[in-house]
């Protein structure tokens, strides 16, 4: 189950996280937790600045992964899917590196690809990629077998399969696998960005506030950063409950 | 119109259930084909359909030899094969949406046939009166009745305009009224001679009552087909008819147990 969100709830949550934030720092009296009436300033100030930029490099990192993986994972899952005998070949090597946590990966990806943005990106989609790899083969797989025969019968080949029926049968799943992945996807950017580069919140929230004990400005980095998910999470959930109209009762 | 000949078909480490197995069907007619469970009836409806091909042996549909789906036999299974994430009339259209895509190649769609959209919905619209699951248009097939996704599925199969309608299991868990319907409404497709139609079914009652001509099927493999003559049947009154009972009994009676 998840956590149903819509424009009242985001605003109620803001709201109630908002308040709690407030008397924390009420409690709290020190620099080192600023109040939302201190950082909610600062943050829309410097988000038309340097804050704006980081956020835009941020997203953009995110926003490219998801469409790499994306483009890349669902042609792959549906041809798992609609060849069982090459899937059982693949499925061992599928198993072993879904759980890897691919973040261990950051310095050999540097290492081959180099430090630049296009390694950051690679890694992120990497996380996302086998997240989606795997449901759109599973849905894939098990789309019923009579279902297939009965649009074949209708004149249907491979291509007219494919567009008609294996595509929208998944794209549901991989909207799913995307809302669940994008969480880690941000984590991952956040650690990959606190060096090699000097544009993304991660580097701005750790290098530019946090090491020179900016906390308020550190603050509306982490609100910008947690807006970024927030945007994400909300845009994909928008999505998915648009593709799975037909499973309202 | 239909022509089998000799075919052999087994699934794979399985005794064929078909081996030397011929039968022709004449243009127009309507057969029943029916036999317990895992005779091969639908297997039949699938080698028919091209989905299926026979290891040995051919069958040739108005003497081409059928090596793939032909755009111009319709196939309606048991479980009706709706894509779950389309409207009804989505549904209804996917036939000639899948022709659109492919164009009037002659292997995915009739050569002779050059639909436009506006035509193509005309079409489905034209199917969905008639089968009254117009006011369904947009709902989804798992909000639907069995009886209304058995009628999306003949609207689907009959807006690709088939000579060939072969139907499998047409009838099965339909409350009485629903199926009493569908079945005249089938009988009225083919009245006019043009559409030829195959019931597969294992409901002895069904089989007298819309089977021209009935094809029993056996367990452990068929080699000749065995055909009763039911030339009374398609009429509707004819299942209150001393005859009809009669045949029932008799094809109880070589059917034996197992239905």
């Amino acid at each position: 189950m998840r956590p149903q969100i819509n424009l009242r709830t985001a605003l109620l949550g803001i709201i109630m996280f908002t308040v709690i934030w407030q008397v924390l720092a009420w409690i709290v009296r020190q620099p080192i937790l600023p109040a939302p009436s201190v950082v909610i300033p600062i943050f829309f100030q410097s988000i038309f600045r340097d804050l704006g930029m980081h956020f835009l490099a941020s997203t953009a990192r995110v926003v490219a992964a998801i469409l790499i993986a994306v483009l890349g994972a669902v042609p792959i899952g549906l041809i798992l899917g609609q060849m069982p005998k090459l899937d059982r070949v693949m499925a061992p090597l599928i198993a072993i590196t879904y759980p890897i946590p691919k973040i261990v990966l950051l310095p050999v990806i540097y290492i081959f690809m180099g430090i630049s943005d296009i390694s950051k990106i690679f890694l992120i989609a990497l996380i996302i990629f086998f997240q989606i790899l795997v449901v759109v083969r599973d849905e894939a797989a098990n789309l019923h077998p009579e279902l297939i025969l009965s649009v074949r019968s209708l004149g249907a080949g491979r291509r007219a399969l494919f567009r008609y029926v294996y595509l929208p049968a998944s794209l549901p799943a991989v909207v799913t696998a995307l809302r669940l992945s994008v969480g880690t996807a941000i984590a991952v950017l956040f650690i990959a960005e606190q060096s090699l580069t000097s544009y993304g919140l991660g580097y701005y929230i750790v290098v530019e506030t946090y090491q020179v004990l900016q906390y308020s400005h550190m603050y509306a980095g982490i609100l910008a950063m947690s807006l970024l998910g927030l945007l994400l999470y909300f845009c994909i959930s928008s999505i998915e409950s648009h593709l799975c109209k037909y499973q309202k009762g | 119109m239909i022509d089998i000949q000799d075919i052999r078909f087994a699934y794979a480490n399985e005794p064929p259930i078909f081996d030397e197995f011929s039968w022709q069907i004449a243009r127009g007619d309507a057969w029943a084909v029916i036999g317990p469970s895992g005779c091969g009836k639908t297997s039949l409806l699938y080698l028919l359909a091209g989905l299926y091909l026979p290891q040995k042996g051919q069958i040739r549909i108005e003497n081409k030899p059928v090596t793939a789906p032909r755009p111009r036999s319709g196939l309606v299974l048991q479980d009706h094969g709706l894509l779950p994430w389309a409207s009804v009339y989505q549904n209804a259209r996917l036939g000639l949406t899948v022709r659109g895509f492919y164009g009037s190649d002659g292997r995915h769609a009739p050569i002779d046939e050059e639909l436009t959209m506006p035509e193509a919905d005309q079409r489905v619209q034209y199917w969905l009166q008639k089968l009254s699951i117009q006011h369904l248009r947009s709902q989804y097939p798992s909000h639907l009745s069995r009886g209304q996704r058995q009628r999306t599925a003949i609207a689907r199969t009959l807006a690709m305009q088939p000579d060939l309608l072969m139907l499998d299991e047409p009838f099965s868990a339909l409350d009485a009224p629903t199926r009493q319907d569908l079945q005249q409404l089938i009988l009225n497709l083919g009245a006019d001679g043009k559409l030829t139609i195959i019931i597969v079914t294992h409901d002895i009652e069904v089989a007298v009552s819309m089977g021209r001509r009935i094809l029993a099927l056996n367990l452990g493999g068929n080699r000749h087909a065995r055909i009763i003559e039911n030339d009374d049947a398609c009429q509707p009154e004819y299942r209150y008819q001393r005859q009809f009972r009669d045949q029932c009994d008799y094809l109880h009676t070589i059917l034996g147990d197992l239905i």
